[in-house]
Formats: structure tokens, C-alpha cells, sequence
């Protein structure tokens, strides 16, 4: 028995909503939303006009920002009777166009779900609205001495369900996981309307693991209105690493190096000369400015501990031919040895009119053969690109930086990131460790996978959402684009907002 | 596709043709776990060995029928290790297997489930389709995490080829402590315990005695050790105590003809059970087991009513169904996604829910 629906559950082509009457969609959920929390005219919609990613603009048909569960359930029942798309929106910060609004359909903002609905200290757990940002949850949970341990560098920004729908991960998460490591539970409704219960208070549910299969999935599967997480015990104690090379090959043989060592640092961060020295003129962290990389090793836990592990970690830089090391001595110093790595992106904002950040990730022994290349490639397209990797995981940021009104520039940088992303398949890693395919990297989905997986992850959006109505275009290409992509190339832009820290 | 890939792909598509359900099976040391076994049996064993190592990756890619055993030692000798702990529950543990069950061991509360440490696999669906989800990195958000979705589903998904697995440097000291606490005392330490920078790896309580083990740096056994008192267990005797737990040769999870030993996963801060029969207290309080002659109904409801789940995890009757029924929006998600992977409905039938 096949759907009935084939092509569209099978992948094969984009939905068409054409038919979508503003007028009627408009008259419907005026009936189920209060005053003021539906919006439809042109300059009311602006705002919600693109997500972290501003290269890519659309207008929705109408803007909902409900405040309850009920309303959102309603919503939902609407748009599945009348077959509207529905684009859920965090924060907006995400980077690769995920909650970019679709033109025929229902921005549905969870702005509003704002609060912490629980907090058990001793359970160490708390029950959040999506629309809480990442960090509040940490400042709630620190007067019980705990915390959230996912930490996106926009994470005094970034909303806890958009967290959970990027499956977000941060500078710490080599030792402490993923978003999909600290999550417990989710709420949601379905596009039919039904609330569903993913996870619970304990540690496992009945059935196949549909946290993790939710988790990541870009709004695609349902709409979340409660997250449950866990916290952790703050560490006693957090001490950071700071040693240069002078060759960035070097530097990544070190990471590997720490790691062979039976090592797992709470932090292993990495930046080339050019990063470093963007970084020093705009934050002033004392980087050796010489050095062609430096690597940034963070060691956290009971002092006992952090002794142990930052006498390890510097034998084992020293022997990998570190040519400076340096440990914070005070929280303000390694406060101060992290600021340079945390304003990265603000630093190249000041260095180049436009810049494009990309997010592949590798096995961590092909970092040296990465950074060579990606030298090659500066060459090649006549751009600079500056390096900050989360190296630890192998994750790399690197950001091409251009200039948008130089005839062709644009193109080059585009250029340079899709041969930066579709090596990084080739050697065996894939074009997305942290910031989601959203619309931005949905062509070089179709360099990783296959047809028949390509399928499969349409199936499998159609268990949750038949209709699919879902964030229709996004995550996972369809068939047709895929057989177009090679002569597609479309554009990508840089960060709003540059004074957020990110990544 | 190796021979064996295109062997078993043309059999599964033989299979599918004429509906005849597969009873997939590696090396049978969890049979006993899930709903009855039903169909023509598929031998998963042939096809093992390790697929790549590099200890400096963190990641171990190998095919689903190496036995649990062989990975362990390989990992030991680089000094690594599966940190959720997994029982094997006979020698003829496959990694499908352990994958296929979901199974995590006395560890878990603390490093995570096996489900945190999927990266990657290759399927062989019920179209006799082979699909490769996640990777061998550490970070990856591309497509679903349909790896993670096939831990723990009883092979009702497809057959698992290969997995890839993050492993982890063994911890350099450990330590296990033992305390002589009741059960609502016991509760409420581990829990304590738990929101403090310690590094705890694993409790267990039973019949009056707590034991707590310390994993970690040298330093951070030592001090957590000097802290919370105890009385130390010598070291053969504490990893002896910790294996039998995680294989569960311990006398209080043994079952009498017609009993049933009940898995109750909850919230760590859930009080006593207050049921009747022998229990171990385990994963911070968040895993309860409870042995003897309870009725079906009433410990569902228990488990229910303190916010989590019970499996009847061995004997009792396995047709009547062996895991919490599902809400009926996720039993419909559940039916789809089954779809999904296995249209003709071959793999593993009634494994996991009698339903599908």
C-alpha cells in the first residue's frame, strides 16, 4: 500500500501552496488567536523576514505568536484543514536559514513561551518554555550550584527549543555532550493538532528513541512547547591551556595527541595567525601574535583534578612542539583566554565588509590535511579565510572573508565554502557538526547521501507529518533539486547582529 | 556492498515479496528480552569483524555481528572502553545485538546510554535497501538522527550492518565505597550526590547497603573517597560486585519459576515502589528493578504514576506484552515509522510492541 501523497512523502518534489488563501488562513486564526497576537500586514511581517542567516529574506502570509498550548494546538488545526505551511521561530539566531518564513504560510513565533515552568535541584532537571534563552536556564539553576551544560556561544540569545530543534552543541560539549545528551523530555502538537509526550523524568522511554530522532530535526516533526533538561553540578574548579605552534599542522597533531592520551579536556579549541591577530586588535587577549596557531585546552572539576589533567596536557603540548604555554592563573585570566575565541566572528566583521561561515566537521586526524588545503583554496579563489575550529570535535568554522560589492566576489566565497564542505564529506566527516542544513546547506545534502536515504528521511518526516506542512523545503532536499544541484548555487550571507557572540 | 550485504539484501527483498516474517537473531544471548520470537530465523553472526579503529578519533566502526567480547578487548588494549557499560548477558553477545537491545549497564546514569554513543550506521531495510545515517564524527546534524532511532528497537527496523560507536579512554582510578542505609536514606543521598561535583559512576542499593563507585582522575577518586567516608571495597572485590550487576548473576535479580523480574525506569527522585518482592536500587535511583510475583497491572500503574515506564524484562508472559503500552498519538508515529523501514512488516514482528 503506498501513501497517497507519493511524490511528495517520497521526496521526489517541492509542495506547492500556491492555492493558500491569505484572506481565509487569515479568518480562521483570527477566530482561535487573541488581539494582537496575529499579524498579517506588510511591515508588522518585516521583522520576522529572516532568521541568523539575512542573506535569505522571505515574507510569511501571516505572523502567529501565540501564548498557550491551546492556541498553538488551534493553530495547528487550522493550517493542517486548510494546508498551509507552518515555519516554527525560535530566536531567530539560527545560521543556516532554518526559520526563514515560507511565503504561502504561518510564521509561528514561540516567542512568547518565555518562562521556566520548574526547577528541581535535587532531581537535577528543569521544565522550560521554548522561547527561554539557553543561559537563563544556567543563571536559574546557579544558585543550587548547577547548570545547562550546552553552550552556544550564542547562548545568551539562542532559545532553548531552538536549541533542541539544531540539536546545538557549544565549546564544552566534547566532554559534556550535544543538546541530544542533556535533554529528558519534550512536549509538542503535531501538524494534525495531537500533543504528544516525548521522554519523561526518568532516563529512557518505551518504544523507539524519538527524543533523539526530534531532537535536530529543524522543525520539521512538531511543534515544542515545554523542554525538559538536565543540569550538572558546576565544576569546582575550570583552569584553560593556552600553548602556540608554529606550524598549524603541528597544532592539529597535538589535539590528536591529547586525545591518544586518554585526555578529554572540557574545552579544545583552535585558531590560525590570521584569526588570532583579527581577534587581538578587537578583544586585546594577549595572543601571541607570531604564532601560526594556537589551541585553546580547558580543564574543569574538583582542583585535585584540574592539577592532574593540566600537568598531562602540558606534557603533552611541550612535546608536541608547542612553542609557548601558558595556564590561566585567575578566572579573569581565563575569562581573558577564551574572549579572543569567543568574538571570532565580530572580529572578522571589523576586518572585512562580508564574511561566510562554515561548519563542517572531519575525523580529527585529517585537521592538518583541512588547513593545508583550505590554504590551497585562498589561492585558488583569491580570498582570505580565517581559521577557528572546535578541534577537540573536529568541527571547523572556517570564515571566508569577502567583499559583497566587488564584482564576483561573492560568487568565489560561495565557490570556496561548497569545495571547504564537500571535502569535508570526502574525508569522511559531513557538511554540518552544529548549525543545522536549514535551506543554506540543503544542495550538499545530496553530496552525502544517497537517493534511497534521501527517501527515507521523507518517510520518516511523513510518520509525524503526512501533509507536510512542516517547514516544507528545508533539511532535506527533494529529488528534483537534488538532480538540479551542480548548476545551482545559490547565496549565502553573513550574520546579523555581529555583536552577538556565537559558535 | 560486500557479498554478505548483497546476499542477505536479496534475501530480505525474497522475504518481503512473500511477507514471510524474519526472526533476526546474533548470537541469541537476549532472547529472552522483548516480545516472543516469531518467524524464520536469520542468523546475523557472519558478518563481523572491526571496520576501522583510531583511537586518536574516539570512534570504532564494526560490522553487527562481532561478538560484544572481541570489541571490548581490542578497545582494552588501547586503553578505551564502551563507557555505558553494556551487559552482555551470555558469551555470545553480538554489538547488533547489544545496539538492537539498547541496553546500558551500571554506568549510565553518569557517562549515558548507549543510544549517546551512536554515530553512525549502515542498514539493511525491509526493501533490501542498505542506508548509511550519521558518520563517524563526533558532530553531525545532517539528515534525522536515524541512528540513534535504531538503538534499542529490537531489530524491527532492519538488519544493523555496521555501527559506529564514540569509545572513551577507561578512567585511570576507581574506587567502590559501601553504606549501610535504608532505602528512603539511600534515595536521598545518591540524589545529593548526584547535584555535587563528584565523580560517581555507578550505585546500587539492596537490602540495606548502598555501593557507590568513584571513576576518575587519581586525585578526584582519592578526595571524593576521603569525603563521603564508607567503607572501601577491595578492588577485585568491587569490579566482581560491578560485573555481576551489569550481567545480573547478582541472587536478587534471580526470578522463581513464574516470576517476573520487572525493569521500573523513573524519575531518580521517585520515592520507595512500596511494592511487594526483592529490589536493587540502581542509576541514582532512575532504575528499580523488582522481582517476584507482582501483578502486570498494578506495577505499570506504579511506574505511571511516579512519571516513568516498566518492561517486564525477564519471564512472565512475553505475548501480553512486554513494554509500557504507548499514548496513542506515538503508537500511530510508531506504526508509521515501522512502515517506514519495513513496509512488509518482516523484521522481528511483535518483537517490541504485538501491534507491529
Amino acid at each position: 500500500m503506498m501513501l497517497e501523497n507519493e511524490a511528495l512523502a517520497f521526496g521526489e518534489t517541492e509542495g506547492d501552496f500556491s492555492a493558500v488563501d491569505k484572506a481565509r488562513v487569515v479568518e480562521a486564526l483570527g477566530k482561535v488567536l487573541p488581539p494582537g497576537t496575529l499579524m498579517y500586514d506588510a511591515e508588522d511581517l518585516r521583522p520576522y523576514e529572516c532568521d541568523g542567516l539575512a542573506a535569505y529574506r522571505a515574507l510569511p502570509l501571516v505572523v502567529a505568536l501565540p501564548t498557550t498550548e491551546e492556541q498553538v494546538v488551534a493553530v495547528l488545526r487550522i493550517c493542517h484543514e486548510l494546508g498551509v505551511p507552518v515555519v516554527a521561530r525560535g530566536a531567530g539566531t539560527g545560521l543556516s536559514g532554518g526559520a526563514l518564513p515560507h511565503t504561502r504560510g504561518v510564521l509561528l513565533s514561540l516567542a512568547r513561551f518565555n518562562r521556566i515552568l520548574k526547577l528541581d535541584p535535587l532531581a537535577r532537571t528543569a521544565v522550560a518554555q521554548p522561547g527561554v534563552r539557553n543561559l537563563a536556564i544556567s543563571e536559574a539553576a546557579a544558585p543550587y550550584g548547577l547548570y545547562y551544560a550546552p553552550d552556544p556561544s550564542s547562548q545568551i540569545a539562542c532559545s532553548i527549543g531552538g536549541n533542541v530543534s539544531e540539536n546545538a552543541g557549544g565549546v564544552h560539549c566534547l566532554k559534556y555532550g550535544l543538546t541530544v545528551h542533556n535533554l529528558l523530555r519534550v512536549r509538542g502538537v503535531t501538524i494534525e493538532g495531537e500533543i504528544v509526550e516525548i521522554g519523561s523524568g526518568a532516563l529512557d522511554s518505551p518504544g523507539y528513541d524519538l527524543l533523539a530522532l526530534v531532537t535536530g530535526s529543524e522543525g520539521m516533526l512538531v511543534v515544542l512547547t515545554e523542554v525538559t533538561v538536565k543540569l550538572v553540578p558546576k565544576p569546582q574548579l575550570a583552569q584553560c591551556v593556552l600553548a602556540a605552534f608554529d606550524d598549524v599542522v603541528r597544532a592539529g597533531e597535538a589535539v590528536a595527541k591529547i586525545i591518544a592520551a586518554g585526555i578529554i579536556p572540557a574545552g579544545l579549541e583552535m585558531m590560525d595567525q590570521p584569526a588570532t591577530a583579527a581577534v587581538e586588535e578587537f578583544v586585546r587577549a594577549g595572543y601571541p601574535l607570531d604564532a601560526k596557531a594556537i589551541l585553546l585546552c580547558e580543564s574543569d572539576g574538583t582542583p585535585e583534578e584540574v592539577a592532574e589533567e593540566i600537568a598531562r596536557v602540558r606534557a603533552v603540548l611541550e612535546e608536541s612542539g608547542a612553542t609557548e604555554i601558558r595556564v590561566s592563573r585567575d578566572e579573569a585570566e581565563r575569562l581573558r583566554f577564551w574572549a579572543g575565541r569567543k568574538a571570532a566572528f565580530p572580529a572578522a566583521g571589523r576586518i572585512s565588509p562580508d564574511y561566510y561561515c562554515m561548519d563542517g566537521t572531519i575525523p580529527r586526524k585529517r585537521l592538518g590535511e583541512m588547513l593545508t588545503a583550505i590554504q590551497d583554496m585562498e589561492g585558488k579563489y583569491g580570498l582570505r579565510c580565517m581559521n577557528v575550529f572546535h578541534a577537540g570535535d573536529g568541527n571547523l568554522h572556517p570564515l571566508i572573508l569577502f567583499d559583497a560589492n566587488q564584482p564576483d566576489e561573492l560568487e568565489r566565497a560561495e565557490e570556496f565554502g561548497a569545495e571547504i564542505l564537500e571535502l569535508s564529506v570526502a574525508l569522511g566527516g559531513t557538511i554540518t557538526g552544529e548549525h543545522g542544513v536549514g535551506l543554506e546547506k540543503i544542495n550538499q545534502m545530496c553530496a552525502q547521501f544517497t537517493t534511497a536515504e534521501v527517501r527515507q528521511f521523507f518517510r520518516v518526516k511523513a510518520a509525524f507529518d503526512p501533509p507536510g506542512l512542516l517547514n516544507p523545503g528545508k533539511a532535506i532536499p527533494t529529488l528534483n533539486r537534488c538532480a538540479e544541484y551542480g548548476r545551482m548555487r545559490v547565496s549565502k550571507g553573513h550574520v546579523p547582529y555581529p555583536d552577538i557572540p556565537r559558535f | 556492498m560486500t557479498t554478505i550485504e548483497k546476499e542477505w539484501a536479496e534475501r530480505v527483498r525474497a522475504a518481503a515479496a512473500a511477507r514471510t516474517p524474519l526472526c533476526l537473531r546474533g548470537g541469541g544471548s537476549k532472547g529472552f528480552y522483548g516480545g516472543p520470537l516469531a518467524g524464520e530465523p536469520f542468523e546475523l553472526c557472519a558478518n563481523r569483524g572491526v571496520v576501522a579503529h583510531e583511537p586518536t578519533e574516539l570512534v570504532v566502526t564494526v560490522r553487527g555481528g562481532t561478538p560484544l567480547a572481541e570489541l571490548e578487548e581490542l578497545l582494552a588494549e588501547k586503553g578505551q572502553y564502551l563507557a555505558f557499560e553494556p551487559p552482555h548477558f551470555g558469551p555470545g553477545a553480538t554489538v547488533g545485538g547489544c545496539v538492537a537491545s539498547g541496553l546500558s549497564g551500571p554506568r549510565r546514569a553518569n557517562a549515558g546510554a548507549l543510544r549517546d554513543f551512536m554515530l553512525g550506521i549502515k542498514l539493511l531495510d525491509g526493501r533490501g535497501e542498505v542506508l548509511r545515517f550519521g558518520g563517524q564524527v563526533m558532530k553531525n546534524v545532517a539528515g534525522y538522527d536515524l541512528s540513534r532511532l535504531v538503538a534499542g528497537s529490537l531489530g524491527t527496523l532492519g538488519i544493523l550492518l555496521e555501527v559506529s560507536l564514540k569509545v572513551l579512554p577507561r578512567p585511570v582510578a576507581e574506587a567502590t565505597l559501601r553504606f549501610e542505609l535504608d532505602e528512603a536514606s539511600a534515595l536521598r543521598r545518591v540524589n545529593e550526590w548526584g547535584g555535587q561535583p563528584l565523580p560517581v559512576s555507578a550505585t546500587l542499593w539492596q537490602d540495606g547497603v548502598l555501593h557507590l563507585r568513584l571513576s576518575g582522575a587519581e586525585a578526584a577518586v582519592q578526595a571524593a573517597g576521603a569525603r563521603l567516608g564508607g567503607e572501601a571495597l577491595a578492588p577485585a572485590a568491587a569490579q566482581a560486585l560491578w560485573t555481576a550487576v551489569r550481567e545480573q548473576t547478582l541472587p536478587g535479580f534471580a526470578v522463581e519459576e513464574g516470576g517476573v523480574l520487572w525493569r521500573l525506569s523513573l524519575p531518580s527522585t521517585a520515592p520507595a515502589l512500596g511494592l511487594p518482592g526483592r529490589q536493587l536500587v540502581e542509576w541514582g535511583g532512575a532504575q528499580r528493578w523488582l522481582a517476584g510475583a507482582v501483578e502486570a497491572r498494578a506495577v505499570r500503574a506504579r511506574a505511571t504514576e511516579l512519571g516513568g515506564h516498566a518492561v517486564a524484562f525477564r519471564g512472565g508472559d512475553r505475548a501480553a506484552g512486554v513494554f509500557q503500552p504507548l499514548a496513542a498519538p506515538l503508537a500511530v508515529v510508531h506504526r508509521r515509522l515501522k512502515q517506514a523501514f519495513d513496509p512488509a512488516g518482516i523484521f522481528n514482528p511483535g518483537r517490541l510492541y504485538p501491534e507491529f
